[in-house]
């Protein structure tokens, strides 16, 4: 008989998700060939991460933001805004380019549900920035600065009423809710609802509403999407995200500036509050791996970069909680894909603490030679195809660049050709000189 | 006494730094003496900086604290000094990008460095530097992007300021995000700061400092 998931060690728990990922359920292929890509894709993937078995050749990814929409000579805007649109664009990219995965096509997020719900976290094509750019975040203390213990002691509310009534200005009535806990039983049972009553209020949820609904119409293509590509012979290489404790209350919560004076003001709140977001930052990522059959959880790293911190500061305030999410992680067998955004040259030493074969870094500037180094029989490493050389270099800058990393990083499996960081627009012939380069010279002989 | 702020503000220590001010206002002393001891401590923390002794916490948190030494000065302020400046840099982050923390940082740097800076904000417009140029007479100007998109941003600024008849009379520095010397190239820029330092050591070599 099956083991019960409970009953599995984290190995046996990591093996069977890959299992589920590289045969996927309810999948009808395309052909037996996009059968046998796909199969052949997944493994790959398997085997640069376990470290266990040399891979047959280097496996290569490409990490896009809005570069389908370009490539097929869309605006970001007009995939935002035409959900339509973006299923022909993201698949178009990955038939020509052949990458080995494919990441789902949910980066152009639904304008009409942004609109509906007045988003202020970010500007987006059309809205505070031009139809032809990226979103981009606003900063800003979205959480005050003397509320760090409705973080720490009730993050349910915190999320569900305080955070929401600042980022969206449509749910800005629903701010002052009351819990609807019942300590009354029949008498006065009706109290915490009369705010409900209220136009406002109605009006706030009168929004969510619509937003569901728009959130759903634009679910339907993503899911579509996430469902064809593998037909078509696409591994996915994410099942969701999570973030590093210290860049959810650094990015949105507190903002950069909030959080490093919060680091001298109240340190004590602050590792309280990232100890608090651990687990359910935790089971974000298990709970999206288990439900796609997908190990791969992407986490994205912002302000641990070189630079941003000093290493007192890193190995204080960014790395424990860090190393914990993954470490959650891991144990239900989930294989945490890390992006350290901009270097990590500084870092290389701390981050070598974690078992072997149960994750991936993706870095964009790090320099490879030593992340290899450092990593070496720990974790497979992947990226650095940087952006300078996909947006002005040649494809023979992009071949020469492709060489030098599959020769130092490369060696003995354990490692991924990918982007660096998300790109836009790009020379497309510098992608494909980098994807058909890595699958001609990076076999493993 | 004067040393002790400077040292105190440079230490970090806020509270500290915050009752001497507080000692010598309330003992009638001149605001003027208060903000230079400010301004030493900062000068330090950006030498900090520049030795990787400091990061951007603690360049962000001496930053608060000065806010609120400037506040408490302030009211009793009768003008604000000229301070000699080594000379103007015109900085902004460029069009179609809204990233400041990296912009922010060198803004400060020059300042702590003793430049002169007219920080134009984010998302500015091409003509919006010419202007400031025109006006400030600056012979420094910084280009800062975070997106890719701030490379032909960049391009475009260094165009325009070209086509104004302008780009003899000022020295273009570039960085931030995935800027890189091959960027530098395709931009015209003159020349490409890894990070504030390097900007520092670029706007000083070019001032003759």
């Amino acid at each position: 008989m099956e083991k019960q998931w409970e009953e599995m060690s984290s190995d046996e728990k990591q093996e069977a998700l890959f299992q589920r990922w590289i045969s996927p359920e309810g999948v009808e292929f395309a052909s037996p060939e996009a059968e046998k890509l796909y199969k052949e894709r997944a493994t790959r993937i398997k085997d640069a991460i376990q470290l266990k078995k040399l891979p047959d050749r280097v496996p290569v990814m490409l990490i896009p933001s809005f570069a389908p929409a370009f490539y097929s000579g869309l605006t970001p805007h007009d995939v935002m805004y035409d959900y339509d649109k973006i299923t022909a664009a993201w698949k178009k990219f990955s038939l020509d380019f052949q990458p080995d995965t494919h990441g789902g096509c949910a980066v152009p997020s639904p304008g009409k549900f942004l609109e509906i719900l007045d988003f202020k976290l970010y500007k987006w094509p059309g809205h505070g920035v031009s139809p032809e750019t990226t979103y981009q975040c606003i900063e800003g203390e979205y959480m005050k600065a003397d509320e760090y213990d409705i973080l720490i002691h009730n993050p349910l509310y915190f999320f569900y009423y305080t955070w929401p009534s600042r980022v969206f200005g449509a749910l800005e009535p629903i701010q002052t809710l009351p819990h609807l806990s019942f300590l009354t039983e029949m008498y006065g049972v009706a109290v915490p609802f009369i705010p409900y009553g209220l136009p406002p209020v109605q009006a706030a949820y009168k929004a969510l509403l619509e937003a569901g609904n728009d959130a759903l119409k634009w679910a339907g293509v993503v899911g579509a999407f996430d469902k064809e590509m593998p037909a078509l012979g696409f591994p996915a290489h994410q099942a969701g995200p999570t973030k590093a404790p210290f860049d959810v209350i650094g990015d949105t919560l507190r903002g950069t500036r909030g959080i490093m004076v919060d680091m001298y003001r109240q340190p004590d709140k602050l590792l309280q509050a990232m100890e608090a977001l651990t687990p359910m930052l935790i089971q974000l990522g298990v709970g999206a791996a288990k439900q796609a059959g997908n190990p791969l959880i992407f986490i994205p790293l912002h302000k641990g970069a070189d630079g941003f911190l000093s290493d007192e500061q890193f190995k204080k305030f960014y790395w424990p909680s860090l190393r914990n999410v993954i470490m959650g992680l891991v144990d239900e067998g989930v294989v945490p894909f890390i992006w350290a955004e901009g270097g990590y040259n500084s870092r290389l030493e701390v981050i070598r603490d974690l078992p072997k074969g149960k994750m991936a870094w993706l870095f964009d500037l790090t320099d490879m030679a030593k992340a290899k180094e450092a990593l070496d029989g720990i974790a497979c490493v992947a990226g650095n195809m940087p952006m300078d050389l996909l947006t002005v270099g040649t494809p023979q800058d992009a071949r020469d660049h492709a060489k030098k990393l599959i020769d130092t990083c490369g060696k003995g499996g354990g490692y991924i050709m990918a982007n660096g960081a998300f790109f836009d627009e790009v020379k497309w012939e510098n992608l494909k000189a980098i994807v058909d380069f890595t699958k001609e010279y990076g076999v493993y002989k | 006494m004067a040393e002790d702020l400077v040292n105190t503000l440079a230490d970090l220590k806020e509270k500290e730094a915050l009752k001497i001010v507080e000692k010598r206002l309330s003992a009638g002393e001149e605001p003027l003496g208060i903000l230079n001891d400010a301004r030493k401590a900062l000068e330090i923390v950006g030498k900090r900086f520049a030795d990787s002794e400091y990061f951007i916490p603690d360049l962000v948190y001496s930053g608060e604290i000065l806010k609120i030494i400037n506040d408490m000065v302030k009211p009793k302020l009768a003008k604000a000094a000229g301070v000699k400046r080594l000379g103007k840099v015109v900085f902004g982050t460029v069009a179609g990008d809204i990233h400041d923390i990296g912009k922010d940082i060198v803004v400060f740097m020059l300042d702590v460095s003793g430049f002169e800076v007219y920080d134009l904000g984010v998302d500015v417009p091409a003509q919006k530097f010419v202007d400031k140029i025109k006006e400030s007479g600056a012979p420094i100007v910084g280009l800062s992007g975070f997106l890719a998109l701030a490379f032909d941003s960049m391009k475009e600024t260094v165009d325009v300021i070209k086509a104004a008849g302008l780009r003899d009379k000022v020295k273009v520095m570039i960085g931030g995000g995935q800027v890189s010397d091959e960027i530098r190239k395709y931009t015209g820029a003159d020349a490409y700061g890894k990070d504030a330092m390097a900007g520092v050591s670029l706007a000083k070599k070019w001032v003759g400092a």
